[in-house]
């Protein structure tokens, strides 16, 4: 049951990350880039992520499509002429056959262990996915999660001076 | 239930971040001052960043030799992590110093610089002190993020625009690759602190033909290499270095680069030990393949600032000089190049900004034509820079690939340094080119727009003052440098 | 394990149905009286002028951005809400400190100017 949805949702984001490159209109892209972020959500609830799947919705599918959406509108690109890009096609096709092959015989070759380290799955069960990351954010990691606010901040800096008319 | 709170409570030590603190408290708090100041009033916020990195610098000295270390392990304040400090507030002090005239004249006379740079230092300080993956990540992001805006700072100047895109694009790609290594060694570990990965790997019995822990090596090493700007990750330099505004060309080349290089070595020396015959045959390959095309590619180089970012490409692979070195003497011997490369490449480009007219588009070898006659001070002051560049004695530039080189050699490597004494002759063809043109060419200008800024002349001055100091009596800092090892 | 989720794909079946639902009866019983407003894209705000391929401002750029950042900024107050009874006074300091560095940066946009309509 479980294997069947994963490769049902596993078809599902490649075909829409296939018509993300693929699609003409830069909106039909947006909206396929959409179905993969919803995809991969999926994936995130079945690793037992539900936290990362929530995110996933609200920052990526939310936020992020949102900018994307704004910068096509901004950047008026219309939906591109009958022009066909063929450069580098032919190699880029080689380059990523040749990266699956070797991606499939490491993946062929190794063995498949149980998780290193002290958080297991029968700890996230126990515990709650969400309760982990809050529990590793603010004990073990209270000083990168305090850098992070500094991160936004300067992200609030730079996007105010680069895009305000006057600074 | 367990106690949390007592948990996190006991693993806090304001000590052990307490430069990095301080900095950003006054940066937050120039950013709230320049917000009320009048568009245009930018010299108070500039003193005040100035007063700002004397304090920051002033904490760093008094931690020397008082390791503390905290939050979980996941920082700790030694002396690696101070000299790496005390390396970027220098390197920040001096940008800001020759930056208030430039960013008048250049009409973006903006308040928030100040703050960005006194950020991205802090970004730089938590790189060099984090011993856990997850800090240094972080303190790169805010070092990166910062200097993305610094770099396309001058928003109606095409070329800024470009260094600042092209900055963004490519840093946003090798942070991933970098994320992406953290991940597959977290996950083969179950671990982000360093000391912890490289415990896990020992105990590892087939750890280097792992693939997960090379391709975890690889991808983190990208993420580093990118920074360093070294071959073949080195594509963005030319462009951003050109286009950012010219004090921050001189910033990004080295406050950023030695943090850089201090997080690297922590990673590389303590996490990666076990792997250490790989990854020195990777370097040396990285090594001689960034030094050959630094120089070689910088010949061909009209423009002076596109040249000095090829220069510094090569001054990058130098350095990894000493990371394959894998010893004390090469690894003490990057400290003290980062600290060299500091003056002898921000006085270079402090001449440079004296010399630019708006817009610098004088920039060029011709531009310099006769400038040692017109402006002999500046003349000299440049061709004390270039000989230290170059690598020739009394300047830094000299006792700096001295000591980097004796590493090598006594690691071995001999070959690596006769190619890098080689890579240094190439490098005095196109440095002697702009004394040529400053000295025995006539002045095209009469350079007559030149005004000299207080400000910057102390810049220059505090630099000439490094580059003979640390070439004359390399000793003392030489062994502050060997106390600075973990 | 998945069965948890089985409430969500329920309501997102409801959800479908109900939007696939409305536009289909409204097909089949409605009334049909077309006309030129009624047939218009959107039948309320501004008559509609010009092209949709208009060039967008900045202005809402800046606006996009200013909402992911602070956006980011709520996302991690989801694990703080959950662990806040077992973290106490410590975390809400902590979270405190996270707030008052990015309320440093909502004083800058705001005394800035940005969220102005300039």
């Amino acid at each position: 049951m479980e294997a069947m949805l994963f490769y049902l949702v596993a078809l599902v984001s490649v075909i829409s990350a296939f018509f993300v490159t693929k699609c003409r209109n830069p909106i039909n892209s947006a909206l396929c880039l959409v179905t993969t972020f919803l995809c991969l959500a999926v994936f995130y609830v079945m690793l037992q992520a539900p936290f990362m799947a929530a995110i996933q919705i609200m920052v990526y599918a939310g936020a992020i499509m949102v900018l994307i959406i704004f910068v096509i509108m901004l950047l008026n690109i219309g939906s591109v002429g009958k022009s066909r890009y063929t450069h580098g096609v032919a190699g880029a096709i080689v380059l990523s056959f040749l990266s699956f092959i070797v991606a499939a015989k490491f993946i062929a070759g190794g063995t498949v262990s149980k998780a290193v380290g002290d958080i297991s799955a029968e700890v996230v069960q126990s515990y709650g996915h969400t309760e982990l990351i809050g529990k590793a954010m603010f004990t073990e990691f209270l000083l990168p999660f305090e850098i992070a606010s500094i991160l936004l901040l300067v992200a609030i800096v730079g996007a105010v001076i680069l895009s305000k008319r006057k600074v | 239930m367990e106690n949390l709170a007592q948990i996190a409570m006991e693993s806090v030590n304001f000590q052990a971040i307490m430069p990095s603190l301080v900095l950003c408290c006054f940066g937050m708090v120039l950013l709230l001052v320049s917000v009320f100041l009048e568009r245009g009033r930018t010299a108070p916020i500039c003193w005040l960043s100035i007063i700002g990195l004397v304090v920051t610098g002033i904490i760093s000295i008094n931690g020397w030799n008082d390791p503390q270390a905290g939050f979980a392990g996941g920082v700790v304040l030694d002396n690696f992590a101070t000299f790496f400090n005390l390396t970027c507030l220098i390197a920040a002090g001096l940008t800001i110093l020759m930056s208030d005239s430039y960013l008048h004249r250049e009409g973006y006379p903006v308040a928030e610089y100040y703050p960005l740079i006194l950020f991205t230092t802090a970004g730089a300080m938590w790189m060099a002190s984090g011993t856990d993956l997850m800090t240094i990540f972080l303190g790169l992001e805010v070092l990166s993020v910062s200097l993305y805006v610094l770099a396309g700072f001058f928003r109606g100047q095409l070329r800024s625009n470009e260094a600042g895109l092209k900055y963004f694009f490519l840093g946003a790609f090798s942070t991933g690759f970098m994320l992406y290594g953290v991940a597959l060694l977290y996950g083969v570990t179950g671990t982000t602190k360093v000391a912890g990965i490289a415990e896990a790997i020992r105990l590892m019995p087939d750890a280097s033909s792992n693939p997960m822990i090379i391709a975890g090596a690889i991808l983190l090493s990208i993420g580093f290499l990118f920074k360093i700007g070294a071959a073949p990750f080195h594509m963005w330099t030319p462009d951003v270095y050109q286009g950012a505004p010219t004090p921050i060309t001189a910033f990004m080349s080295a406050g950023p680069k030695a943090a850089a290089f201090a997080a690297f070595m922590r990673v590389t020396y303590i996490s990666l030990d076990s792997l250490q015959v790989d990854m020195s045959a990777m370097f040396w390959v990285l090594a001689v393949l960034t030094m050959t095309i630094g120089n070689f590619v910088a010949i061909a180089q009209k423009d002076v600032k596109r040249m000095l970012a090829f220069s510094s490409i090569s001054h990058a692979g130098y350095a990894l000089v000493g990371m394959v070195a894998w010893n004390e003497v090469g690894f003490s011997g990057i400290l003290f190049y980062m600290l060299v490369y500091t003056f002898m490449n921000i006085g270079a480009f402090a001449v440079l900004v004296l010399i630019g007219k708006q817009g610098e588009d004088n920039l060029t070898l011709d531009g310099m034509a006769g400038l040692g006659y017109k402006r002999p001070f500046l003349g000299v002051a440049m061709a004390i820079f270039l000989f230290s560049l170059m690598g020739l004695p009394p300047t830094a530039g000299f006792t700096g690939k001295f000591f980097i080189f004796a590493g090598a050699l006594k690691a071995g490597y001999v070959w690596l340094a006769i190619l890098g004494v080689l890579n240094s002759a190439v490098s005095l063809y196109y440095y002697l080119r702009v004394m040529v043109y400053m000295y025995f060419r006539d002045p095209v200008e009469d350079f007559s727009w030149v005004k000299m800024e207080m400000a910057t002349i102390v810049s220059i001055l505090i630099a000439i003052a490094g580059v003979l100091y640390l070439g004359v009596l390399p000793g003392p800092v030489m062994e502050l440098a060997k106390l600075s090892i973990f | 394990m998945l069965e948890n989720y089985l409430p969500v794909l329920v309501l997102i079946g409801i959800a479908v149905a109900f939007a696939v639902g409305s536009v289909v009866m409204s097909g089949l019983i409605g009334m049909k009286k077309p006309s030129a407003v009624k047939l218009a894209p959107y039948e309320c705000g501004m008559p509609l002028v010009g092209s949709a391929r208009e060039r967008f401002s900045v202005k809402f750029y800046i606006i996009a951005m200013l909402f992911i950042l602070f956006d980011i900024e709520a996302v991690f107050l989801y694990p703080w809400a959950v662990m806040f009874k077992r973290l106490g006074m410590f975390g809400f300091v902590e979270m405190g400190v996270f707030i008052a560095i990015l309320l440093v940066g909502f004083i800058y946009v705001w005394k800035k100017g940005a969220l102005e309509w300039e």
